[in-house]
């Protein structure tokens, strides 16, 4: 066990290293950051000074194992463009994008859910045959648009919802929260469905798929046959056995609701670690951009640890597989 | 009008200029005491507080409502009193302005502003870590005369330096010092300064809360020398989602928007409650080429077709204005046959204006020049910068093909196309140009003088005419108005019968708000707080 974990605690570093290799060779495509630092009446000798400051006429290698040597040391930097700390920069955006994407996950899961066994339940009612239409357009248009129109219906024809930000906001402790505030309950409304809405008719068909299956099985038939209730039957035996890879979809996807909430953070001015990078991007902001695509591919390889653990945990099969193959 | 002798000298000039009625509405501002919000929404938000970190439009407009410079820009680009009540430079030594300052104003710690403040912070502008060193270049000393005197030192006659000053700010010295903020932000130091977040200023409005491209609130700072304003509170929120700014405008979230996107303008005017004001921005948007080198980088050709005379006069032939302004622009843009927006010092109506488009003369043209089959180049264009910047130049790219010219479009982000012209790796590029000291010197300074220390730094058109160098650097110091201005119109003729560049138009600005906000657009798209009315 012990073993297993730290052979995949090096293959993560490894992941980590090759993620910030790549992000830096891509860099020098993004443009200079110099043109974009200095304003227009810059002399082309106040431009090559910046330049040298910067350790940006280094030799990209050179540049790549300081930038490294550095962060190892927890020095990330100061960004470019709103010349912050690399690190606490992001720290004070994360929590704003943490709570959007848990947000619009438990809306995901919550109604895909529901619709998920509403839709298998009633094959062929009219409503399911509408939610499954519906979930149709949601899958097909992209998250921009869901937001636009979600915003010109909610926000200015209907004036029910505010359009941009995220309200309000608390600390408490270290977190600084929008959900403790009834304004901010409200300014999330907007983004999590636009966020969530690709995750939820994702879950809603696997959850209506699996559902279809289990209800044709034999146990099921048995359960009938004893007299058991419709609610026993399709919550307590049905629904139970679906749930199961539901919810290994589930935890695999808030990574990506948490890596692609960019547009979402973008169309709604939500104050969070995507829309920081896409300004970043444009500014050639690299020390943000670097630490950013680092703290993805944390999250991704720090789940995909946890979910082998767990299968480790879970699957006694993994462990006597490889006692034997040893043996 | 009884109001106005109570106004302070900056409101009093400004009053001349203005048509009776608004100057009704400004005299009634005088007399409202209430407490008013205004929310405001722009696309990105100030990139610093610290006043001299970077050079750049948004940072500077914030800025101006915390700190004060000691000129200010009119709507109309004339020069206005802030913190300097008189400048000149001095009758016996022309290499000397003298500077004299208001007597009454305080920062916002309490403590009074003096000359040494002043002269503190022109140095710091100078650093090697600011961004606006490049308008302190020719200063050689800063020296407080008395407490409300300063000398500003130059190198040698600089009749132009004053009008370098209405972006520098002035810090104090003191609360300088104190938090170890004697020079700007270090981007390659690990620490952030602190007048990154923090502000010490003597402007109208103090900073109440500051969280980065999310929210400033700044309140009335009632020790300020002036009258209070109509506003007295102001949120600030950048939003940079067009579609999403524009909703926030139209349900009622925000009062006051900057950067409205053109196809936009038409709906947001049909709606009753927001207005729509428009006015030109000082900058103008065109094409130019190199026509300094041998060969060009891009071309199918021998040798360099844009060095041909009747080559650029059968491109400026081809190009049509009015189909840009009508198709591409809705309208929403002032066509030009100069890149001298009008409120620049040297513009005439003679410059201004632009010949018919004519193809087949055009045409005629090219075989005159040895291109009857045209050539083919690259046109680089931004295409996230100036308005519809991308549009424009395929617009052009189409028009330039009727007369053979085959130019491959290469549009790219602003921060991958400046360094191309920085670096001198293009041969046909769109620019636009702003004139923040309103005088033509700063055009010929940057793009029509050859490439030499300070002087030439976007000149990728590689012009190069020993002739015009000398006239622009007599210009420089010459402090007589008639002879610079004759200087001035000399080349200009130069520059225009060489067509160093090919005007496309002067941008317009459209600002919206809600009913009640009374604003004019100034033409450096710095609209200030403090002279903003409300009627009721």
């Amino acid at each position: 066990m012990l073993a297993f974990i730290i052979r995949r605690l090096l293959q993560s570093v490894i992941v980590m290293l090759v993620v910030a290799l790549v992000s830096f060779a891509l860099f020098r495509f993004v443009g200079d950051p110099v043109s974009t630092m200095l304003g227009q009446e810059a002399t082309v000798a106040d431009r090559e000074a910046l330049r040298q400051r910067l350790g940006l006429n280094d030799p990209f290698v050179m540049q790549f194992f300081n930038y490294i040597a550095r962060a190892l040391s927890g020095d990330f930097g100061i960004s470019y463009r709103l010349q912050q700390p690399v690190m606490e920069l992001i720290l004070s955006r994360l929590p704003a994008t943490l709570e959007l994407a848990l947000v619009s996950g438990f809306f995901a899961f919550l109604f895909g859910v529901a619709f998920g066994v509403y839709t298998a339940l009633n094959r062929r009612g009219w409503l399911s045959s509408g939610i499954m239409t519906v979930s149709l357009i949601g899958v097909s248009l992209p998250t921009f648009l869901i937001g636009v129109l979600l915003i010109w219906v909610f926000a200015v024809e209907l004036q029910w919802l505010p359009s941009y930000g995220r309200g309000d906001t608390v600390w408490i402790g270290g977190w600084r929260s929008g959900l403790a505030t009834s304004s901010g309950r409200y300014a999330i409304v907007l983004p999590a469905i636009t966020l969530g809405l690709y995750q939820m008719t994702l879950i809603m068909r696997l959850v209506r798929a699996e559902m279809l299956e289990v209800l044709r099985t034999d146990y099921i038939k048995f359960a009938r046959a004893r007299g058991l209730s419709d609610r026993v039957v399709h919550f307590g035996h049905a629904l139970k056995n679906t749930l199961v890879p539901v919810i290994t979809i589930t935890g695999l996807q808030l990574g990506s609701i948490i890596a692609f909430a960019i547009v979402t953070e973008t169309v709604f001015q939500w104050p969070g670690v995507g829309a920081l990078f896409i300004r970043s991007v444009q500014y050639v902001d690299v020390p943000v951009m670097a630490a950013y695509l680092m703290l993805i591919a944390l999250v991704f390889v720090v789940i995909n640890l946890i979910v082998d653990l767990l299968y480790y945990v879970v699957d006694p099969r993994l462990r006597v597989d490889r006692g034997a193959a040893k043996g | 009008m009884q109001a106005t002798g109570t106004l302070p000298p900056a409101h009093r000039r400004r009053l001349a200029a203005l048509t009776g009625t608004a100057a009704l509405a400004l005299a009634m501002t005088a007399v409202s005491a209430n407490a008013e919000t205004i929310r405001w929404a722009r696309v990105g938000d100030a990139l610093t507080l610290d006043p001299h970190a970077q050079n750049e439009g948004p940072t500077h407009t914030l800025n101006h409502h915390i700190y004060e410079t000691l000129v200010g820009r009119e709507i109309d680009g004339g020069l206005s009193p802030r913190l300097a009540t008189d400048w000149g430079i001095l009758e016996d030594d022309d290499t000397i302005w003298e500077f004299t300052l208001r007597e009454d104003v305080v920062f916002h710690d309490g403590t009074a502003l003096t000359a040494d403040d002043v002269v503190f912070s022109i140095q710091r502008a100078q650093a090697e870590t600011s961004d606006m060193r490049g308008l302190h270049g020719s200063v050689e000393d800063v020296i407080a005369v008395d407490d409300h005197t300063v000398h500003v030192q130059m190198e040698g006659p600089s009749p132009l330096y004053v009008q370098n000053l209405t972006n520098t700010f002035i810090m104090s010295r003191e609360w300088a010092e104190e938090h170890g903020v004697e020079e700007p932000q270090d981007f390659a130091g690990g620490e952030e300064s602190h007048a990154v977040r923090n502000a010490n200023g003597t402007g109208p409005y103090t900073v109440v809360e500051r969280d980065p491209e999310s929210r400033t609130e700044l309140e009335w700072f009632e020790d300020h020398w002036a009258d209070q304003p109509d506003i007295t509170r102001i949120i600030y929120t950048p939003i940079s989602s067009d579609s999403t700014r524009v909703a926030a405008l139209l349900s009622g979230e925000v009062d006051f928007v900057q950067d409205l996107p053109i196809q936009d303008i038409e709906r947001l005017e049909e709606d009753g409650d927001v207005t729509v004001v428009r006015g030109p921005e000082n900058r103008s948007i065109f094409f130019s080429y190199d026509q300094g080198s041998e060969e060009l980088r891009s071309a199918n050709v021998e040798g360099n077709p844009f060095a041909s005379p009747e080559v650029r006069e059968a491109m400026a032939l081809a190009l049509d204005r009015d189909a840009i302004r009508e198709v591409v622009m809705r309208g929403e843009s002032q066509p030009s046959g100069t890149v001298a927006p009008p409120f620049v010092h040297g513009w005439t109506e003679e410059m201004h204006e632009y010949p018919e488009p004519d193809i087949e003369r055009a045409r005629e043209l090219m075989a005159e020049a040895g291109y009857p089959d045209g050539f083919s180049v690259d046109l680089h264009t931004p295409n996230d910068r100036y308005l519809n910047d991308e549009s424009i130049s395929q617009a052009f790219v189409g028009m330039l093909g009727q007369i053979g010219i085959e130019a491959n479009l290469v549009s790219q982000t602003r921060s991958l196309h400046f360094p191309l012209i920085q670096n001198r790796e293009t041969d046909f590029y769109l620019l636009g140009w702003g004139v923040p000291t309103f005088d033509s010197q700063y055009i010929f300074d940057f793009l029509v003088h050859s490439t030499e220390d300070a002087r030439g730094g976007w000149n990728a058109s590689n012009y190069n005419n020993d002739e015009v160098d000398a006239l622009i650097q007599e210009m420089a110091t010459e402090t007589d108005e008639e002879v610079r201005d004759a200087l001035m119109a000399e080349v200009w003729e130069q520059v225009q019968s060489d067509r160093v560049f090919l005007p496309v138009h002067n941008q317009l600005l459209a600002y919206g708000m809600r009913e009640g906000v009374d604003m004019e657009v100034p033409p450096n798209n710095q609209p200030l707080m403090f002279e903003v009315s409300l009627g009721d």
